[in-house]
């Protein structure tokens, strides 16, 4: 099957070595960037990655001590955001899989919106979460309940507005592990007289678990990672507490970085301090995605 | 498709779980609608006309903050636990005090950390948006009687002052110029490392290469805003020799690393979904592996790997974090790419957080956000209706 390129004269070898080599070195060039970003972030920061400044809160206006609040603050968000915006990704999933023709206007409206959705501006995401969930819900909740504390921005009002942004990304991958449950079993589920949401809830969602998982780790690695969606949705850049409520502000891995990376009052001195937070931040949606890439092509394979 | 559900005894209980199925798998459009719907309501106030109510709002505002500046300048309020706000930029704070000693011309940003001059530090180093002003005297005079579409399509971007100006001009040539530059630079890279992963590569390659490009899409945007700040624009600098550290070109390389992945994986997935039929006969007729690569397979995936190219316009333009820290942020009229820019996703990401909500500028800035829906959803609808449906045809012959 391979055709052998001595047969064509010279200059067309040449121009095929070339032609090979220029697609090589894009690739080389791309994964030396990575390879250099990551290497270039472990010599600036690796040492200072210690268990003292996991735990520790910042001192002395973020120059000194640990990253415990943003940690536990982005740990906070991620774990709120994933429980409002897994099972509505799921449902729509399961709408798209199971439920819809796929020719009908609502079922490629419901695509179009998702595939929409996946490339609004993540900036754009944080306005929404101004105009929508600050002003008009926060704002209604607190002239209805007689409440102050919904109408600013929070740990709430974030994760809700992560969860929609990392919609489509729950919804592509539980879909297509959906998919991969074999047709054979939903037809053998309803020939023993099943009906169509005991086919859904007892044999295709166990079959599909692997895949709602992927989802969710891509999920929260997209929304651990997010800064601009949030920026004036309820982060801080200092705070002495844990937050103890959903509707209290928080501090945030990335949002951390970006404040001592420019706003230092001494960018100097905290260089080490961002090269490891950033260090600790990489790691976890590294780590976060590395597991659901991993999980996905074992998947795929099946 | 046959629906192998269509016999099924229903009841009550299967219809309303179905039904409510079908309610939330229409979120997705109802939220689509929901972010035009109240992205332009907080615009809106633009158009109704208690602007002019709000303006003097801000500008009290605008001098409240610049005398708690000036008292405490030894203290930066920006570590301020008790402040409400989280402070991303104070263009309010830092428009008088560099009114005062700003010297037309001079880009004071440059100088700001004398201590730690290729550190870019906003808090003082943010080019004053009155520097521009000052150039261009005769806008200033005209501010007062130009209508908000005049002040809107004018050069000059200087939310914060006397007369505020919001024009958009520089602000849309600087998102003009580092898209560019950064699709300039990702789009061949990332077109040609599709082209080795799917064609050149051996297996235990391509195995290795491909989620090593996915992991880089799953890099936060603040971490590769990191790196340019502190590494890329140095190194830029240092071949370069341009005068400031942080510019067009420095920001452009930085999406570009955002765009790279986006169009990688897309141009990857058309590229493999051409038939191999096509790949067949090309070597069956004689022509080598990288005769088909480049003249069979790549014109044939064309309108996928067009697609790859346009949702990597829409990734960099829209990008916040990355323009943020590695443009410069100056809004300059210029289509230098040495000079500083600034893109309307970081004007909106570094002026929201300051705003009076509800002022003309809150109004504003929510307009921009519009404009960078409207123009996602576009870039959106084009490669969803127009690529995907010719993809499919050329192939399927539907």
């Amino acid at each position: 099957m391979q055709f052998s390129a001595s047969t064509l004269p010279l200059p067309k070898r040449l121009l095929g070595f070339f032609a090979v080599l220029i697609a090589l070195t894009a690739a080389v060039a791309v994964v030396g960037i990575i390879l250099g970003m990551v290497g270039n972030f472990l010599a600036n920061g690796g040492t200072h990655v210690t268990w003292e400044f996991l735990t520790e809160f910042p001192r002395n206006s973020n120059t000194e001590g640990g990253i415990w609040p943003a940690l536990a603050g982005t740990t906070l968000l991620v774990m709120l955001m994933t429980l409002l915006g897994v099972p509505v990704g799921t449902a729509t999933a399961i709408y798209l899989t199971e439920f819809a023709k796929q020719d009908s206007w609502f079922a490629r409206s419901v695509r179009f919106a998702v595939n929409t959705l996946a490339g609004v501006p993540s900036i754009v995401f944080g306005l929404f979460g101004v105009g929508f969930f600050i002003q008009f819900m926060g704002g209604n909740i607190d002239a209805a309940f007689g409440t102050s504390s919904f109408g600013d921005g929070s740990l709430l009002w974030s994760s809700a507005t992560l969860a929609v942004l990392t919609l489509p990304v729950v919804i592509v991958s539980v879909e297509e592990a959906l998919r991969a449950v074999p047709r054979d079993l939903r037809e053998a589920s309803l020939a023993l007289g099943a009906t169509r949401m005991q086919t859904i809830i007892k044999v295709v969602l166990p079959n599909s678990v692997t895949g709602i998982l992927t989802g969710s780790i891509l999920a929260v690695g997209r929304g651990a990672g997010e800064v601009a969606a949030i920026l004036f949705v309820g982060v801080t850049y200092s705070s002495e507490v844990l937050p103890s409520a959903v509707t209290e502000k928080f501090m945030h891995l990335g949002y951390h970085l970006f404040v001592l990376s420019t706003q230092s009052p001494d960018v100097e001195k905290t260089l080490p301090l961002q090269f490891a937070t950033t260090l600790v931040l990489l790691g976890l949606t590294f780590l976060l995605n590395l597991t659901a890439i991993l999980i996905r092509s074992r998947l795929r394979k099946r | 498709m046959n629906n192998p559900f269509r016999t099924t005894r229903r009841n009550i209980g299967e219809l309303i779980a179905e039904w409510s199925i079908r309610a939330v798998a229409s979120l997705s459009i109802i939220v689509i609608f929901l972010i035009f719907v109240f992205v332009f309501r907080e615009a809106s106030t633009l158009f109704l006309g208690d602007s002019d109510e709000a303006t003097p709002q801000s500008t009290q505002v605008a001098q409240t903050d610049s005398t708690s500046q000036t008292t405490s300048s030894s203290e930066p309020d920006v570590y301020n636990p008790e402040a409400e706000e989280p402070e991303v930029y104070n263009p309010e704070a830092e428009a008088p005090s560099s009114g005062e000693e700003g010297a037309p011309g001079e880009f004071i940003y440059i100088a700001a950390n004398p201590a730690y001059p290729h550190i870019y530090n906003p808090s003082t180093g943010l080019i004053p948006p009155d520097i521009d002003a000052a150039s261009t005297e005769e806008d200033v005079v005209l501010g007062d009687t130009l209508s908000f579409t005049e002040n809107f399509f004018s050069s000059t971007w200087q939310p914060v002052g006397e007369v505020p100006k919001f024009g958009i001009v520089p602000l849309l040539i600087g998102t003009a110029k580092t898209t560019l530059i950064a699709i300039l630079i990702g789009a061949p890279l990332g077109i040609l490392a599709a082209l080795f992963v799917a064609f050149f590569a051996k297996p235990w390659i391509r195995e290795i290469v491909k989620p090593g490009i996915e992991l880089l899409a799953g890099f936060p945007s603040v971490v590769i805003g990191f790196f340019c700040l502190v590494s890329v624009a140095s190194w830029v600098q240092d071949i370069t020799g341009v005068p400031y550290r942080l510019n067009a070109i420095v920001g452009g390389i930085g999406l570009s690393l955002a765009v790279i992945p986006i169009v990688f994986s897309i141009a990857e997935d058309a590229l493999s979904a051409v038939p191999k039929t096509l790949r067949e006969a090309s070597l069956a007729l004689g022509s080598t592996e990288w005769q088909t690569a480049y003249r069979v397979m790549l014109p044939a995936a064309a309108p996928g790997v067009f697609a790859a190219v346009l949702l990597g316009i829409g990734r960099a333009f829209g990008e916040t974090m990355i323009a943020i820290m590695a443009t410069g942020n100056a809004p300059l009229s210029t289509f230098s790419p040495f000079e500083p820019a600034r893109t309307v996703a970081a004007t909106i990401g570094s002026e929201m957080g300051e705003v009076v909500w509800g002022s003309e500028h809150y109004g504003v800035l929510f307009l921009l956000g519009v404009l960078l829906f409207v123009f996602s959803f576009g870039l959106n609808a084009i490669t969803e209706l127009y690529v995907k449906t010719r993809f499919i045809k050329r192939f399927q012959g539907k």
